[in-house]
């Protein structure tokens, strides 16, 4: 499961590195270069995120994303085909992203089967708190697959216990109030979020929402066990390419 | 119900986790506020005195005749304060905003009726505002932008998605997951997630209330039936509130029929039989969506019915058969407001001329015994471009010609 996974990579590095690609953006047959450069570059694990019509959780970066993979006719079937192939390809855990309306209407059984068949280890949706998902945690169990779910620090320390109690694999603690692609404050306040997380859950802690540089990679060490960059790759994919996001990547450890 | 929030099979609480605290404490703020028992008669006070509650309701005569058929009455929400019922949410909700202690409020708004009402309530409460609204409805709808912003709300077009009254709900739940200190969101309809379609059907069942009363003084009776338009659906939940409880009198929904149901160009989600149980924004019902749970594309010619989703509490109805829906198409409304024009003097919003046709395409099968309500939810003042449009009016478009002429000089 991925928690082992994540504690035996930490022997050999102080933090990791998860990285999320909206599948099919800018195309499929780019995508999965751009899987490829990432996985070269060193990260550590990955989020292949599913396009929705309605990411709600998302700033602008990675809602046009989602948008334009749309509009090039992206099936949700060619999701898990390129999971399939990115699974077999590469040696790092992926994990599906995606709103739960993607996971509702395949069926969350037939969702969870087919994630497993392809290769997947682990799933985010950050629509679905776990008051919602009683079915969704029962098929992600049956199919060995860790349901991930989110810390906010606009949730009370009575909330984040409550939540500890359905985490598998490790949280995903958001850095600040708002969507993904602002700007972040990597600052004490941030510090106390991460340690109330801490003492409500002995699984590792990534953090994600803004973290764009070396500096804020570096903050999060003895922090955090996992950094995710989202938005900012993209960012850099839309302006450099390719080959620039595996540089990005290169330069944040 | 099984969970709180729940309406059978749907609604809940499908939200980002950055906001679940905010939507607790909003449960917490209108549940103290429903319990106070000075709360109702403040809301209906301000109602009273600010708006034109309660409103009338008109018997329809020379339309009844005219038809030959049963005898209609028209409740008459277009006599609300800024031109239809929206006002009785938005004022319930600021006061909710007030006891919570907030600043800023902000909406979503598709045809701009309910960022208009939205903008209004905050210049009374001394609110700051902003309104979020499609870029293709800010085109089409640019009087009402026209007002929000001199009523002093800041209107933000969005680019993105659609850019229409859905894509305008993803970014007001985007604002509020960062600002929720300050800010409240003014939701508009009886959707999203709880306690929302609950907290809008709430102050919306004012309507409901009073046509009750209403129809028995001056009809002597119920009525047979009750007709209202459904986009999000919170015009139709306040007058059926009213009769909800009474198995006989019929209650009827009319949707969005657009260019017909084949032309997949409607946004007729339970009528049509097309729509399919979902969740996206915030909560579960029934979405026009393809089969992998992308949301379709909708379509009327009343910006206000041209929406995805439809309210939990009417999906559960619907499931239910205590609620019969129905579609009328571009056509059919067009006719039916030019029919309401000249027979009753009245001009109605594009979205209630929905319930006004399912109404009159009905009338043929009732008794003059019978009785009929429709719900008037709004004035159709606001429509004048795009009714002028489907009239063809010449006179009107050289009018809009010359006036651009002028502007151009």
């Amino acid at each position: 499961m991925l928690e082992d996974y994540i504690r035996k990579r930490l022997r050999e590095k102080e933090i990791l590195l998860m990285a999320h690609i909206v599948v099919g953006y800018p195309n499929i047959e780019d995508s999965f270069e751009l899987v490829r450069t990432i996985v070269e570059a060193g990260v550590d694990l990955m989020e292949l995120q599913i396009p929705f019509s309605e990411p709600i959780a998302d700033g602008p970066v990675i809602l046009q994303a989602n948008q334009a993979a749309i509009a090039d006719s992206i099936r949700v079937d060619d999701c898990f085909r390129f999971a399939q192939k990115v699974t077999s390809a590469f040696d790092i855990p992926f994990l599906f992203m995606t709103y739960y309306n993607i996971l509702f209407k395949r069926g969350e059984e037939r969702f969870f089967a087919e994630a497993r068949e392809a290769g997947i280890r682990g799933t985010i949706v950050p629509d679905l708190p776990p008051e919602e998902g009683e079915s969704y945690m029962a098929a992600a169990a049956a199919n060995n697959i860790d349901p991930i779910f989110i810390l906010a620090p606009t949730s009370s320390p009575a909330r984040i216990k409550h939540l500890a109690r359905f985490g598998r694999g490790f949280f995903y603690c958001v850095a600040r109030k708002g969507v993904t692609g602002s700007d972040t404050d990597f600052s004490n306040e941030m510090t106390e979020f991460l340690e109330q997380c801490r003492r409500a859950t002995q699984l590792p802690l990534a953090l994600g929402f803004g973290v764009s540089s070396k500096e804020d990679v570096r903050f999060l060490r003895g922090k955090a066990e996992v950094a995710v960059v989202g938005s900012q790759a993209l960012r850099i994919l839309n302006a450099q390419g390719i080959q620039a996001v595996g540089d990005f990547f290169r330069g944040l450890k | 119900m099984e969970k709180p929030g729940y309406y059978g099979r749907f609604g809940g609480a499908f939200i980002p986790e950055i906001l679940s605290t905010t939507l607790e404490q909003l449960q917490v703020a209108f549940k103290e506020a429903k319990e106070d028992p000075d709360f109702w008669s403040t809301y209906q006070r301000l109602m009273s005195t600010y708006s034109c509650r309660p409103t009338p309701l008109t018997y329809a005569k020379n339309l009844s005749l005219h038809l030959g058929g049963p005898q209609i009455y028209l409740k008459r929400e277009d006599l609300n304060h800024t031109g239809a019922h929206k006002l009785n949410n938005v004022i319930g909700q600021g006061l909710v905003v007030s006891r919570m202690g907030k600043t800023r409020v902000i909406a979503e708004t598709g045809a701009g009726q309910h960022g208009v009402a939205t903008a209004t309530m905050a210049a009374k409460f001394g609110y700051s505002c902003t309104i979020y609204m499609g870029e293709v409805d800010v085109a089409r709808q640019r009087p009402n932008v026209f007002w929000m912003e001199q009523l002093g709300a800041e209107v933000v077009p969005v680019k993105d998605g659609a850019r229409i009254l859905k894509d305008a709900i993803n970014e007001a739940l985007r604002d509020w997951s960062a600002n929720m200190d300050t800010t409240h969101y003014v939701l508009g309809t009886a959707c999203g997630p709880h306690p929302f379609p609950e907290m809008v059907s709430y102050f919306q069942s004012i309507v409901g209330l009073e046509v009750r009363d209403q129809i028995v003084e001056q009809a002597g009776r119920w009525p047979t039936r009750v007709y209202a338009c459904v986009g999000g659906g919170s015009n139709a939940l306040g007058i059926f509130n009213g009769f909800i409880d009474n198995s006989e009198v019929e209650l009827v929904g009319v949707e969005a029929g657009g260019e017909g149901l084949e032309s997949d160009k409607h946004a007729t989600r339970l009528a049509s039989g097309r729509g399919s149980v979902g969740v996206a924004q915030g909560y579960k019902t029934y979405f026009l969506q393809d089969d992998d749970g992308q949301m379709l594309e909708t379509h009327s010619v009343a910006a206000g019915l041209d929406y995805i989703g439809v309210s939990p509490i009417l999906s559960s109805y619907h499931e239910e058969g205590r609620i019969r829906f129905e579609a009328a198409t571009d056509a059919e409304v067009i006719e039916a407001t030019r029919l309401v024009m000249r027979k009753e003097g009245i001009i109605p919003a594009l979205e209630s001329a929905h319930a006004l046709a399912g109404a009159f395409r009905e009338a043929g099968e009732m008794s003059r015994d019978d009785v009929v309500i429709v719900n008037l939810s709004g004035r159709g003042d606001k429509d004048i471009f795009t009714i002028a449009d489907a009239l063809g009016d010449r006179a009107w478009k050289s009018f809009i010609m010359k006036k651009a002429e002028e502007y151009r000089a």
